[in-house]
């Protein structure tokens, strides 16, 4: 295979922080590259340099045998390469043809050539089985659509080089199965591809080599016919971590109970439908789903942001009826937001005023109205401590501590107050694997105290692996509980798009 | 060129900042002033000493800045709490017509009472002009810059109206002015043979008061989270609407204060252009000072020198006394630049 991208030597720094450190990587035509590692290994801001978004502070970048210039997104376009971000950039108010073509077209030409335009997008849809509907306006579109629409973008400029990063984020196991298939056609028919991602399972299944980043530099590079999960683990983490798990435990009392709870979408927390939902003492009830199903109102409605419109929504065996954040933290309701920087905490105010957000009006952090700074002190002292919270102190910045850190100062916060019922919304997402134990160490460790925890997550095998019963949400229905020990990754993959795993195991609700 | 985030800010640079960006200001401003034919230097002289070079000049600056700095502590903690109280104006304004309503005979009280009486309504008076736009923005969302700024021009129309009629002073021979504040209502002066009022040390109270809420209560601090991130603030518990309609209430009270001392302290009667602009100029005092209610007092300090200097300044020179809005809009635009400095640094390639 001719490389026909060559990245050498890359390095840039932000500040103190090495975020690449001489990077050299090649690409072959018709492989797939995989670039494996934690989040911050370096791998996003690699992507954006080659792609022309970073200037990179040293080295080069070769495509098809010539060099790139730097800064320039443009030329990188000009030669063929196409990037998929793990956050869409397209425009919702507008069709997908309109999408596709935006910037393609000269801005001075009178009249636009739309029949071309449509006749080329339908032919590459079907040719690599991209199914979308050009005329649909992007905005109704679901996620793997749209993830198809801009696969079609890159097409449709003729690249010959494909970046997804992170592709399968957002989608179900079986859209998963089905972009993997549309990969292997592509790159049949001459493309090349790099793929991102922290996922070994689909890192083992697509790709032809694998490179794992690990704070900024490449530290293995191996065919991925000689590598095997565990090996790339270590590798990607330096060291060898064991995921905690929780003993078995009879589940106890009824904490927290949704009986045929219906929400509006009009009210703006997305949308439940007749939503059954029990938490007991010592039990993990994880909530699986496609992003968007109904997961927000479900954790509105714990965190006291919105009330039911309809059905009952019962607190230790009693409605609740006046809701808002501060009664549900004042009942022992621990509330784990899943945008933990922009919701979690405020990133401009310091550590010690983060951990105080839930309790500052009571005794002892504040007296009659006055901040009393020695206990605010002294427990922030010791919550950092015992949370393992690092930073420069209760003085520093939360925005300048690392996802995992942030995190274990919401922790802190929340479980600090010993809650008897727990939201844990898409608690590790994007955490590395050592965050990730952590923070399913002391979820289990709250069940283990008695505690009844809601976990919502997207990545199922974080579900299979803590909950002790499953519910799938899908437009706005729960399913049954169903048990992780006998439920398959399939049957809960078709459940998640709405057709029916197991045939007892049915959606309630109106599923449209 | 790019920005780079820095990781942290120095006190030293902080505090450095605002210094050197009102240094560039001037330096800048010296290029209008070559360009009218005067020397810059002679310029600056003179406008140093016709703010702070004599005693009376010295006592000028100090009226001036009084409401200065109410206005400016007005917009400093409301623009905290991401409320965009354009309306100083207005609720400075609102201030001074409760003074005249309630000062000027209606009610009679020994001063000690009867100075408090006059803060404090006037404080409600500009505090509840501004729950107006408050409650539109909580209920509505309407923007409040919009309203408040609007509010303004409702606020001076409606005075200039009661100028007119109903609180024209019979004695006023025609002119449109009120009736004089009562004896016992006047706020003295401080220093003998000046201007200065006991509104100076309202003032100076009133910014060493905010500063404290802001730093050591409860309120202070959930107002911060709310200017902050308000989604966050909504989350962890804290009332955002309530947190807003109180921060109005001190923000608009302020501003009411000013118009209080100016018509019972500086002019002891009510006309229509009893403020030169005193609201607006409370948002330059409040970007220059970096939203820091005690950094206010000094910034109310420079501004007001900046003014009063530039008045005796375009008398002796060919310079109009127009170069003052013009160092006080510079000044405030390289603060703007430098504290964004002290956040970022610039790498060039």
């Amino acid at each position: 295979m001719p490389d026909i991208l060559k990245l050498v030597d890359i390095t840039i720094r932000f500040g103190p922080l090495v975020a690449n450190d001489s990077i050299s990587l090649s690409l072959g035509e018709g492989e797939v590259l995989a670039l494996l590692g934690e989040n911050g290994a370096g791998k996003t801001t690699l992507m954006n340099i080659l792609f022309g978004h970073y200037v990179a502070d040293e080295g080069h970048i070769e495509a098809f045998g010539e060099r790139l210039p730097p800064g320039q997104p443009d030329a990188a376009l000009n030669r063929g390469i196409g990037m998929v971000h793990q956050h869409f950039s397209l425009a919702e108010n507008l069709s997908v043809l309109e999408n596709i073509t935006l910037g393609t077209e000269s801005l001075w030409s009178m009249r636009r050539d739309r029949k071309g335009a449509r006749e080329k997008i339908i032919g590459l849809s079907k040719r690599f089985g991209l199914v979308v509907d050009p005329d649909a306006l992007v905005g109704d579109l679901g996620v793997g659509e749209r993830q198809r629409v801009e696969i079609l973008k890159a097409l449709y400029r003729e690249a010959r080089i494909l970046i997804l990063d992170e592709p399968t984020a957002v989608l179900t196991p079986q859209e998963a199965d089905d972009l993997f298939e549309t990969l292997r056609t592509l790159v049949a028919g001459g493309m090349s591809v790099i793929f991102i991602s922290h996922k070994l399972h689909e890192i083992l299944a697509i790709s032809d080599r694998v490179v794992v980043l690990r704070r900024g530099k490449i530290v293995a590079e191996t065919e991925t016919r000689d590598a095997d999960r565990a090996s790339l683990a270590e590798s990607m983490v330096g060291r060898s971590v064991h995921d905690p798990k929780g003993e078995p435990m009879a589940p106890g009392d009824t904490l927290f109970e949704l009986a045929n709870v219906s929400l509006s979408s009009a009210r703006g927390f997305g949308r439940l439908d007749n939503a059954n939902l029990v938490l007991r003492r010592h039990q993990i009830t994880g909530i699986a789903g496609v992003s968007g199903n109904g997961q927000q109102a479900l954790a509105s409605l714990l965190s006291g942001n919105v009330r039911p419109d309809s059905g009952a929504m019962k607190l230790f065996g009693e409605d609740v009826r006046d809701t808002s954040p501060l009664q549900m933290v004042r009942r022992g309701v621990g509330r784990i937001p899943e945008d933990r920087n922009h919701v979690g905490v405020v990133g401009e105010m310091t550590v010690w005023e983060n951990l105080i957000s839930e309790s500052v009006r009571s005794v002892p952090q504040s007296n009659k109205g006055i901040l009393d700074f020695k206990a605010i002190r002294e427990n922030a002292d010791r919550l950092i401590a015992d949370y393992d919270i690092r930073c420069q102190g209760a003085q520093a910045e939360t925005r300048l501590l690392s996802g995992g850190n942030v995190q274990k100062l919401i922790l802190a916060r929340v479980l600090d107050a010993q809650p008897a019922v727990i939201l844990a919304n898409q608690p590790a997402r994007g955490l590395d694997v050592g965050a990730i134990a952590y923070v399913h160490g002391k979820l289990l460790e709250a069940r283990a105290r008695g505690a009844a925890v809601l976990l919502i997550s997207e990545d199922l095998e974080e579900l299979m692996a803590l909950s002790d019963q499953i519910q799938v949400v899908f437009h706005g229905g729960l399913s049954e509980a169903l048990d992780p020990h006998t439920v398959t990754l399939r049957q809960l993959g078709l459940m998640m798009s709405g057709q029916d795993g197991s045939g007892e195991a049915a959606i309630t609700g109106a599923a449209s | 060129m790019r920005l780079e985030p820095r990781e942290h800010s120095s006190t030293r640079l902080t505090l450095m900042a605002p210094v050197a960006a009102v240094f560039v200001a001037l330096v800048l401003c010296a290029g209008l002033i070559l360009w009218t034919g005067e020397n810059p230097f002679t310029a600056y002289a003179l406008l140093f000493k016709g703010s702070l070079g004599s005693r009376f000049a010295l006592t000028e600056t100090l009226t001036r800045a009084t409401p200065m700095i109410l206005t400016g502590l007005a917009a400093a903690i409301a623009f905290r709490a991401k409320l965009w109280n354009i309306g100083g104006e207005g609720q400075f304004y609102m201030g001074a017509l409760a003074a005249t309503w309630l000062g000027a005979g209606v009610i009679t009280l020994p001063p000690w009472l009867m100075i408090p009486f006059l803060v404090l309504t006037g404080a409600m008076a500009g505090g509840l002009l501004l729950l107006i736009p408050v409650i539109l923005k909580n209920k509505l969302k309407v923007d409040e810059v919009v309203t408040t700024l609007l509010l303004n021009f409702i606020v001076l129309l409606f005075v200039s109206y009661l100028l007119e009629g109903p609180l024209r002073d019979p004695m006023s021979m025609g002119w449109p002015q009120a009736a004089p504040v009562i004896d016992e209502g006047i706020l003295p002066p401080i220093m003998a043979k000046s201007r200065v009022h006991l509104g100076l040390f309202i003032a100076l109270a009133a910014a060493v008061l905010v500063w404290a809420v802001m730093r050591f209560t409860v309120w202070g601090y959930e107002i911060r989270a709310v200017g902050h991130n308000v989604a966050a603030a909504a989350f962890s518990g804290i009332s955002v609407n309530r947190t807003i309609v109180l921060t109005a209430l001190i923000s608009g009270g302020l501003a009411g204060i000013g118009g209080v001392g100016e018509v019972a302290g500086t002019k002891g009667y009510l006309t229509l252009d009893l403020s030169p602009g005193f609201g607006y100029a409370g948002i330059a005092v409040a970007m220059l000072a970096a939203l820091h209610p005690l950094a206010v007092v000094l910034s109310a300090l420079f501004l007001a020198a900046i003014y009063v200097g530039a008045d005796s300044m375009s008398r002796a020179l060919n310079v109009p006394t127009y170069i003052s809005d013009v160092i006080v809009a510079v000044s405030v635009l390289s603060v703007l630049v430098s504290l964004m400095l002290t956040r970022y640094r610039i790498r060039w390639r």
